[in-house]
Order: C-alpha cells, then structure tokens, then sequence
C-alpha cells in the first residue's frame, strides 16, 4: 500500500510549513502599515473630537480656541457631491458608447487609450489645468467650489469609466440579444435591459471614485484654496477637509496639529463609510 | 439536395400526414392536433434564396435556398458549426448584432424581403421571435414585467396589459404554475420554466413566425417534453423553425427537417422521408449516427 500511495514525505512536510510560515509573515508585513495608520489616527484623532470640533469654523486666532473643522466637512461634501453630480453620468454615458455602441471601432480605441492615460495622471495635475484655464485666465473670477468640483471630477471621469465598462460587459450579451429580437430599438434595450442590469455595479464604481476624490488635496489647493469660513456658495473659496489638514499639520500649535488628526480621523470614516456602502451594493448585484 | 418540387398546397397535406404518423409512433406528444385551417393564424411563409453569412472571412453559410411553411414545424439538424444557428440567426437579422458578420440574400416574409434596404430591423424582429438555447429572462424583472417586456420594449402604451401577460403565459403553458407568483423575479424560476417564460414573452409580441435555437438544450427531460408539446401547439398559430442537435427531438416535432453540413443544405425533406429513407449518403449516416 506505501508503495501506491506513499505518506508525506518529512521533506515535503517541512517545505510547507516554512513556505507557509513565510506567507503568512509577509502577509502581517503588508498590514502592518495599514493597522498602524488606523491605530495613529484613532489615538490621535480621537481626543480632537468635541461637539465644538464639529460645529465652528477654524478661528484662525492664536490664543484660545483654534476652532473647529465645520467649514472643511460640509465643503467636502458639497464639492465632492457637486463632482459627482458632473463625472458620474459623462463618465457611465462613455462607458455606455464604449460597450454599447464602439465596441471595437477605432475611435473607441482612441477613447479607451486616453482614458488610460487620464487614470494615470497625477491629481495636481488636473488642480493645474483648471488653475490654469479657469482661474488665471481672466472672466472666470478667482478662487472658487466649483472650480474643485471640476478637477475632482476631471480625476473621477476616467475612473468612472473604466469600472463602467467593466460592469456593462458582465451583462451577458443574451440578454441584449434577446431584448432586440423581441423587436426593440437598440436605445430601449440599453435603457430598459442593459443599465438596470448594471445598475448595482455602476453604483460601486461610482462611489470608489467618490471615495477616491474625496481624499484628494491637490486638485483642491489653487482651485478651492484653503479658508476658515463655511459656505454653501459654490462660487466662493471653499474649505475642505484635505486642505484643512494639509494647512494644520504645518502650525506650531499642538492643539492645531491635533485637530489635523481629528480631520483625518472625520476623513477616513466618511470614506470608509462610503465603501461601505458600496460593498453591500455590489452585493445586491445579480452579476458576477 | 432540392429543396421542394412540389407544390406548397400537396407538400402542406403530405407533410401533415407524416408528422400525424411520426407523433403516433413516438408517441411522445399528448394528442395529435387538428390540422391548421388555411388561412388562420398570422403565420407567414419565409422563402430563403441564395443567403450567404460570413463571420469576418469565414463563410458560414453557403447560398441556402429553402422554404419554411406556414403552421408547420422545421427542424434544421446537423453537427456542431454547420451554420444551422447562423442561418436561423439571418431570418431576423440576428445575425448582424456580432461585430464582423454579415449576410447577402433573400429573405422572404411572404413576399417582403427583410434585407430590403427600406426595411426597418426592429420590424423584422418584431415579426420574427426568437427564442434561445439558453433561457435568457431579463434578471431585474419579475415574471410579469419579463413578459410585457416585449411590449415595453417595443414601445406599445399598457393598454390591456395585464390581459396580455396572461394569454401569453396560457399560451406557454405556464399561467398554472406562476399565476401566483407574478411578482417574484423572472430568474426565480426552474430552467424549464425560464424557458417557458421566454416563449411567453416572444408570443406577447405576436410574432409570425417563431425561431427556436437549441431552445431545449439547457433542459432536462421532462421540461424538454413540456416545450415539446408546446411547439405542437403553437404550430397552429406560428411558422416555427427549430434547430436541434438532438435528432429524436426532430423527428418528434418536425413536420420538415432540413440537414445541413459544413455550410451547405446536404437534404431538405420530409422528417419521415429524412429520418427513414434520404437521398443522400450523409444524411443516412448522420442521421444513423456514423458521425457528428
């Protein structure tokens, strides 16, 4: 019976546990750095928060109390909602004409090559272009929400798009073809079969670019700039929490280098909370 | 090899007898059905002339001439890339949806043909159902909202919808089993009745004629015999093509097969006269099992 089928060799046996052994310690090498940044940042950020912390704006003075993160909260929220608002539907309209209509046309090939190309370019310089063209260039006005808005969402488009067509191509091409030979328009098949499909996918995808500008600090820096008051005009300069903590991490004071912290902490939880989200999402999805 | 030298009026009568003999002796299908009357039904004549498909430089389907007679069934038989599905896929201008195909030819609807430039698709679709090999409901629909889809699709305004659903479903055969749960999701189903769902929702458009690809491939016996019967009932209202790979299921529901080879229309004839005695060499042996 040993000669058919023969035990383990104690070699074998040894190669395994070591190799497992070496696995599993890289595996703790790569979390390490993750578990201590959420350590440093719960340790820290958490003796930021107060109520004051989140309903008063940064006071600027040097004596008593440095403020709150008021202004920085709700101006990330608007100007990344408002960049939302602006790349998700250009971006799930591209990744419709890619999978529904180019296909492998030239032109979509085109359009695919620099939406790569656009994924890979680095956020500041997007902060740069509209720095460039909507703020030295004169009739556009200075500094302004907006302005953030539009290169947060220049950084989201081709990160939209490319989880667009991912999701739109795990529509099984059965259910267009069955959809057009029931005698429907093409227009219909895509509006009425193919995005309801999709629908859970492109929400996941959405929301991790969500989730990805909502921590960008460059774009934001020579195009909403950093300020203390909080506004709902969009065409004023408007806080944010990258930039909050961008500016506080640099000053002198402990109690201002704290409440950077604190805005890391609020940062964090607002995007994780966002993946979240999106995870129980892709999770109602009937594609796999 | 010859399509048909007879006139359709004797073929119609010949075939029926035939088909009437074979369901006997199979003794699958439940009853035999009455003859259609001529003239009922919407059913329509497709006249197939010349049709050649590519799929970029690969020819696929070799100058087809053949004749799908109204209120009958067509089985096209043959082994695995003869282009049956291809040729059935140009009936509706299916065929043209995968990038790099494309089709010359005649397709007859009656006396229309479909790839008239003046022809709209959507028409040709509409009056041409399909059904596929694997049963496709719309996952984010229900069972009711999968059978009006067609009509939604195809942008007809809910008039009467609900009455609609449920001929369409009795005409599947499905109404008993799912009148209950109209609202649960259409994927719910087994795969047998998932099949079902999507013939109901391929008759709620009131097609002429009604393509079948493999569509019992997926299936296990029983659903297989289900769709079976209907086929036998939805003769009397439709010209029905089917292709099949499984060659009892031809001789039991065809009233005419068609063999097809490599591309080329090798025999086109009588199921009884295609399964008992053909023409040509390869048919006997196909159709014996020597190879395919």
């Amino acid at each position: 019976m040993s000669a058919v089928l023969p035990p383990v060799s104690p070699r074998r046996r040894r190669t395994d546990t070591v190799m497992r052994g070496v696995v599993g310690v890289l595996t703790g090498l790569a979390i390490l750095p993750l578990v201590l940044v959420l350590y440093y940042l719960f340790s820290k950020g958490v003796g930021a928060w107060s109520v004051d912390f989140f309903t008063t704006d940064p006071s600027g003075r040097f004596f008593g109390s440095p403020g709150g993160v008021r202004s920085a909260i709700v101006g990330t929220v608007l100007i990344v909602g408002v960049a939302t608002l602006m790349a998700v539907p250009f971006g799930i309209g591209v990744a419709l004409y890619l999978v529904e209509y180019g296909k492998e046309s030239k032109f979509a090939n085109v359009v695919r090559y620099f939406v790569d190309v656009m994924t890979g370019v680095p956020s500041i310089v997007f902060g740069l272009f509209i720095y460039i063209t909507l703020i030295l260039a004169t009739g556009f006005g200075g500094f302004a929400g907006w302005k953030g808005s539009l290169a947060l969402a220049l950084l989201m488009l081709p990160v939209v798009t490319r989880a667009g067509e991912v999701v739109l191509n795990l529509v099984p091409d059965g259910l267009r073809e069955a959809a057009l030979a029931l005698g429907a328009p093409r227009w219909r098949v895509v509006l009425r079969v193919v995005l309801p499909t999709a629908l859970p996918g492109l929400i996941t995808g959405s929301l991790l670019a969500v989730a990805r500008a909502a921590g960008e600090t460059a774009p934001l820096l020579f195009t909403a700039t950093i300020v203390k008051g909080t506004t709902l005009n969009l065409n004023d300069q408007m806080n944010s929490l990258p930039a909050q903590i961008f500016n506080d991490v640099r000053q002198a004071q402990d109690r201002i280098v704290e409440r950077a912290w604190g805005s890391a902490l609020t940062l964090v939880l607002m995007i994780l909370l966002l993946t979240l989200i999106a995870r129980l999402v892709q999770r109602r999805s009937r594609l796999t | 090899m010859n399509p048909d030298q007879q006139t359709p009026e004797t073929t119609r009568e010949a075939t029926d007898e035939v088909a009437d003999q074979s369901l006997q002796r199979q003794a699958v299908v439940a009853k035999p059905e009455p003859k259609p009357a001529p003239g009922t039904g919407a059913a329509r004549r497709i006249t197939v002339k010349s049709l050649n498909a590519y799929y970029g430089d690969n020819h696929a389907v070799k100058g087809l001439d053949l004749v799908f007679e109204p209120n009958h069934v067509t089985a096209i038989i043959g082994p695995s890339g003869c282009g049956k599905s291809t040729m059935v896929r140009c009936l509706n201008r299916m065929h043209e949806e995968i990038p790099g195909a494309r089709a010359s030819g005649e397709v007859l609807l009656d006396d229309i043909d479909v790839y008239d430039a003046s022809i709209d698709v959507v028409a040709v679709r509409r009056a041409v159902g399909m059904v596929f090999q694997k049963p496709n409901p719309f996952p984010t629909m229900s069972v009711f909202d999968n059978v009006a889809a067609g009509m939604r699709l195809s942008g007809a305004r809910g008039k009467d919808l609900n009455e609609k659903v449920e001929s369409s479903l009795r005409g599947a055969g499905l109404w008993e089993e799912v009148k209950d749960r109209l609202g649960t999701p259409g994927v719910g189903l087994s795969g047998g009745q998932q099949q079902r769902l999507c013939i109901a929702r391929t008759i709620a458009v009131e097609p002429e004629v009604i393509l079948m690809d493999e569509p019992c491939s997926a299936l296990d016996p029983i659903a297989t015999l289900k769709i079976e019967e209907l086929i036998a009932e939805l003769k009397r209202r439709y010209t029905i093509v089917i292709v099949t790979h499984n060659m009892q299921q031809a001789a039991r529901v065809a009233d005419r097969t068609a063999f097809m080879l490599t591309g080329d229309m090798v025999e086109f004839a009588a199921t009884e006269k295609i399964f008992t005695n053909p023409d040509d060499s390869r048919t006997e042996e196909y159709v014996t099992g020597k190879f395919g």
